[in-house]
């Protein structure tokens, strides 16, 4: 589903990310971890035609990111880090608005579409307030459902568990699990528990390159008895 | 295209879910009576039933007014964060910057609309020439545009809403100023006279005025629009960066 081939992307003389190449298929759900800085938020707005890549390529379903934006945008369902969304508007307003976007032109068909993205991240009991007003882990929520909302094959989620409380991560985690079997799932994160919970794959970046592309199983081979935690250590050390 | 549609709503409906658009439409409304009634106005003096002295203040008005609306277009979404969504949201750029800039123009125009009763006022008094009436309401629609491009622009420029709305001040002040004799007097100083006027060409005021003497100049009209054009046009390529 997404194709990434020996992306560059800088920022002045900056080299944010420094020619990754890996691929995410159907069904996968890809942990993708490094240290703050090291390229992981930069490699998922590129995936997601935010920023244009510097070289390389990225496509999504066969279609290159550069070439059919719009095409490739609609295919992704996207949450960025720390959840932006349009404050004054309620949780209704805001997701039918996205759903106007998303094409869905009739009242009836936004309904359904919004009905199920309320109902699949709980976000029934302050549909009628507005986005500004709630917690951190509802606005959280909120950003999912947004992701969610017209179904996409690809989900990128940028540390979609980030300020949630355990009950809340639980749940988010599930709710992954179970949408993954027909999608391409990237997810970013910093709790390595997360990646053994729920990803079948891990990616580590460190200092804008890839250090290691294997499944959770295999990395914990890599030193028998040890945590995952020392692993990253190890793997990210040059980069402090 | 048809994208468009939902942003617009959004955008316009936004100004009404906070109150910013009843503060603004009340300010607009008492500041530009109140002007035309004062000292300086000389609305009743004039013994003319006509509404050219009440719009002869807008180029003014719009200097502080239309940058007031402008300056969060862009740099709100910078600041909070959401231009990532909206970029990453199947649009494109160029479709974001109209239905942005169409909310904000439609907004203007309403506000402009709602002087309306003072033209009513008028015609109860005296008989005022609908035709003119008409053609400067058209002349300041296009006007407010033709400001509004240039806020829009400048408000792409930066995430902070104070530095937006003083570039669009001055930006819309100096092609305000262009239209005054000082000024083109000042530049004929040390232009040749053609570039000179070239240059006063560019003013709002100039061509502003001839619609409040009922003229609607294709001149004129192109000149709003090209302003519009050719500022979205910069507005979408400051986006890119």
């Amino acid at each position: 589903m997404i194709e990434v081939k020996g992306l560059v992307k800088t920022y002045g003389t900056k080299r944010a990310v420094d020619g990754v190449t890996f691929s995410v298929r159907r069904g996968d759900i890809l942990g993708f971890l490094g240290p703050n800085g090291a390229g992981k938020s930069t490699t998922m707005k590129v995936i997601t035609g935010y920023l244009p890549p510097t070289a390389g390529s990225v496509t999504v379903d066969g279609i290159d990111v550069t070439q059919d934006p719009v095409a490739t945008k609609r295919r992704i369902g996207y949450l960025p880090e720390s959840a932006p969304a349009y404050g004054e508007m309620t949780v209704t307003e805001y997701l039918n608005f996205l759903a106007d976007i998303r094409g869905y032109r009739t009242k009836e068909t936004r309904r359904v579409q919004v009905e199920r993205a309320i109902g699949l991240t709980h976000l029934d009991g302050v549909r009628r307030q507005t986005i500004e007003t709630l917690s951190k882990g509802y606005r959280q929520r909120v950003g999912f459902a947004q992701a969610l909302l017209h179904d996409p094959a690809v989900l990128v989620l940028d540390e979609p568990t980030d300020g949630l409380d355990p009950n809340q991560k639980y749940e988010v985690r599930l709710l992954i699990r179970q949408m993954a079997a027909e999608k391409a799932v990237i997810l970013s994160t910093h709790i390595l528990e997360e990646v053994d919970a729920i990803c079948n794959r891990v990616i580590i970046i460190s200092q804008g390159k890839l250090v290691c592309d294997e499944t959770p199983e295999k990395m914990h081979a890599r030193k028998a008895g040890a945590r995952l935690d020392e692993i990253f250590r190890q793997l990210t050390l040059t980069d402090v | 295209m048809s994208q468009i549609c939902p942003l617009f709503k959004r955008e316009f409906l936004g100004y009404f879910r906070s109150p910013v658009a009843y503060v603004f439409l009340v300010a607009f409304v008492v500041i530009s009576v109140s002007l035309s009634f004062s000292p300086f106005g000389g609305f009743f003096g004039s013994n003319d039933a006509s509404v050219r002295l009440y719009f002869s203040f807008y180029p003014w008005l719009f200097l502080f007014l239309v940058p007031a609306v402008g300056m969060r277009l862009w740099s709100e979404e910078r600041r909070t964060g959401t231009i990532e969504l909206l970029f990453t949201l199947p649009v494109t750029r160029l479709e974001a910057v109209l239905g942005k800039f169409f909310a904000a123009w439609a907004f203007l125009t309403l506000a402009i609309l709602s002087s309306l009763t003072l033209a009513f006022t008028i015609a109860y008094l005296g008989q005022p020439d609908w035709g003119v009436v008409f053609s400067t309401y058209l002349g300041a629609i296009l006007m407010a545009g033709g400001y509004l491009g240039v806020c829009s622009l400048m408000s792409a420029l930066t995430k902070n809403q104070v530095i937006s709305f003083v570039l669009g001040l001055i930006a819309c002040g100096a092609l305000l100023m262009l239209g005054f004799s000082g000024f083109t007097a000042t530049l004929e100083s040390f232009l040749p006279v053609a570039a000179a006027d070239a240059i006063a060409n560019f003013s709002f005021s100039t061509h502003f005025e001839g619609f409040t003497r009922g003229i609607i100049d294709a001149r004129d009209v192109v000149f709003f629009l090209s302003l519009m054009g050719f500022t979205l046009f910069l507005n979408v390529v400051a986006l890119d960066r």
